[in-house]
């Protein structure tokens, strides 16, 4: 469970994050929705121990991930940041290796290298797994940097809008996998989701967020009605169901 | 094993080559001019070519940038305005004296770099090598002045454009160092690749990225001053050779690291050997011949690479 009290987060001079309170139950995906500058990508680097916030505390399955040890921090949250389309010469399998960095610090064993090809195929990567970074595509990147992440084996996985730059089907197929990934109840999932479909497609949670502040929080149907989202992004929505799934719709 | 049977192979020509290359020529004393001379300048080559090399990945890493190398951070212009000062002020001191305070030089003028390029839009990786090598130039420029003021422009001229003719046994000896830190930087290879991933990625993965950052950069400026201090500056080598290993061979340092140090100082020693043949038994400077043949390498990379990252 990730429980945030009072926290607030300035850069500078300049407000960022006002006072927040809240928790995040483990299991399933939690997506945070909200416009430009909200504050989500913020509270994300807060909860996974890279941005210390100006005041409050921040515990993450029991631990202040300001205060443990870096490498037991890593152990319990990885963070993807947001486009990490860095050119890198370095090999898929690489990358993805070091995932693994925090559990042997330079030394792989076994237990290691199945770690890396379990998350090699989750994320069907093995073709690819002797490519060079800079010769994938946007979408086989994307993957390539969370099947990274997955491989950190935390109980938290912090994405920062993974579907950036995505097409829908590479966009879908990875919503996909993430969820599949997250039905077992040991992995819990937080993501910044510009695609507000996305959100309603596979979170089982949403956190809305708008000027630092959080507006609503609940299970998906919960949150997602025509005035919550018109309040958290100031521009009317059109709510229907499809199928039996919410879709929402900008009027 | 292929590989490194080549490299070998190639280092040893190399090596065999320069050890048989000079004005002088072999006659009774050949041993004797072997190891007063001949020894010394090859190893001397090969060793600060590696240095240069390894401080080059390094500070590429470091600013996530393939573009940039140590020259173009204002460190050596740095190193030598920290030399003009400690000559006016206290020219006695011995040499491990004078080689701290060309490294602390070297570090303070990275830190102001670095401190530049933190406010830099990292859109475009032209951006930090223009303005390292105009930040360089403001450093240098000051060295000029200080210099010329001073009657110290020879100083200044001898580290400038970097070479090895002087090298002799005794006066090069500062430069075996390079091994000792090639060493330290083998083994800290993966968290130098980590940092290669930008902050937020390192440390997500539990690296302690101030540190390692603190480590490599105290790294470079002290492989700057050993290299600036013995036989002057060279540019380009800290570019050339990890750019040429990473688009031959990726960019984990754990497997390169080792190929971008053999390489950088095959580069150097290259560039020597060329230096002493071309106009034979005249030489020219190491750094001249490297600056033609690196000029050349970096156009060819602003051709072919966007740098490191792109949108």
């Amino acid at each position: 469970m990730i429980e945030i009290s009072s926290l607030s987060y300035h850069a500078g001079p300049t407000p960022i994050l006002h006072d927040i309170s809240t928790r995040i139950e483990c299991g399933g995906i939690t997506a945070l929705i909200g416009p430009n500058g909200a504050g989500k990508s913020t509270l994300l680097h807060c909860i996974s121990g890279l941005e210390k916030p100006s005041s409050g505390s921040v515990r993450i399955n029991g631990i202040d991930p300001f205060s443990v040890p870096h490498r037991q921090r890593a152990k319990t949250v990885a963070l993807l940041q947001q486009s990490p389309a860095l050119v890198s010469r370095l090999r898929v399998r690489e990358l993805v290796s070091f995932g693994r960095w925090p559990h042997h610090q330079g030394r792989p064993c076994r237990a290691d290298e199945e770690a890396v090809d379990r998350a090699l195929v989750a994320f069907a990567l093995t073709e690819l797994s002797d490519r060079t970074i800079d010769t994938l595509s946007g979408g086989q990147r994307q993957r390539a940097f969370i099947a990274m992440t997955y491989a950190q084996d935390t109980p938290w996985m912090l994405l920062d809008e993974p579907l950036n730059a995505l097409d829908p089907r590479h966009a879908r197929d990875l919503m996909a996998r993430l969820h599949g990934l997250s039905r077992d109840g040991a992995r819990s999932i937080v993501i910044v989701l510009h695609d507000i479909n996305a959100a309603a497609g596979w979170a089982d949670h949403i956190v809305a967020m708008k000027d630092g502040r959080i507006m609503a929080q609940d299970a998906s149907a919960s949150v997602l009605t025509e005035e919550t989202l018109r309040d958290v992004f100031d521009t009317p929505f059109e709510l229907l169901q499809h199928k039996g799934r919410p879709v929402v719709v900008a009027r | 094993m292929r590989l490194w049977t080549l490299t070998f192979a190639l280092l040893a020509a190399l090596i065999v080559t320069s050890l048989s290359l000079g004005a002088a020529s072999f006659g009774d004393d050949a041993g004797w001019l072997l190891m007063v001379s001949r020894i010394p300048r090859t190893a001397a080559a090969l060793l600060a070519g590696a240095g240069l090399a390894l401080a080059g990945v390094v500070v590429q890493q470091v600013v996530q940038n393939r573009l940039v190398e140590p020259s173009l951070t204002g460190a050596p212009e740095a190193s030598m305005l920290g030399l003009l000062l400690v000559t006016l002020i206290a020219p006695g001191m011995a040499v491990a004296g004078k080689m701290l305070i060309a490294a602390a030089a070297a570090l303070l003028g990275m830190a102001g770099y670095l401190a530049l390029a933190a406010r830099l839009p990292r859109e475009d990786p032209m951006l930090l090598p223009i303005v390292g090598i105009v930040y360089g130039g403001i450093v240098g420029a000051i060295c000029v002045y200080i210099a010329w003021a001073t009657d110290l422009m020879q100083f200044l001229g001898a580290w400038q454009l970097g070479e090895f003719s002087g090298v002799m046994i005794g006066r090069y000896e500062w430069l075996w160092a390079i091994a000792a830190l090639a060493g330290l930087l083998y083994v800290v290879a993966d968290r130098i690749t980590i940092l290669g991933l930008g902050e937020a990625q390192a440390r997500s993965l539990g690296l302690d990225y101030a540190q390692t950052r603190a480590l490599g950069l105290v790294v470079v400026s002290v492989i700057t001053a050993l290299v600036l201090v013995t036989v002057g500056a060279f540019p380009f080598v800290g570019l050339v050779a990890p750019n040429l290993i990473a688009r031959w061979r990726g960019d984990n340092l754990r497997v390169n690291l080792p190929l971008i140090a053999v390489g950088g100082g095959m580069l150097l020693l290259t560039a020597d050997i060329i230096g002493r043949a071309i106009r034979y038994p005249f030489e020219i400077p190491a750094a001249t011949v490297v600056a033609v043949f690196g000029a050349g390498v970096f156009l060819w990379l602003l051709h072919a690479a966007p740098g490191r990252r792109h949108g």
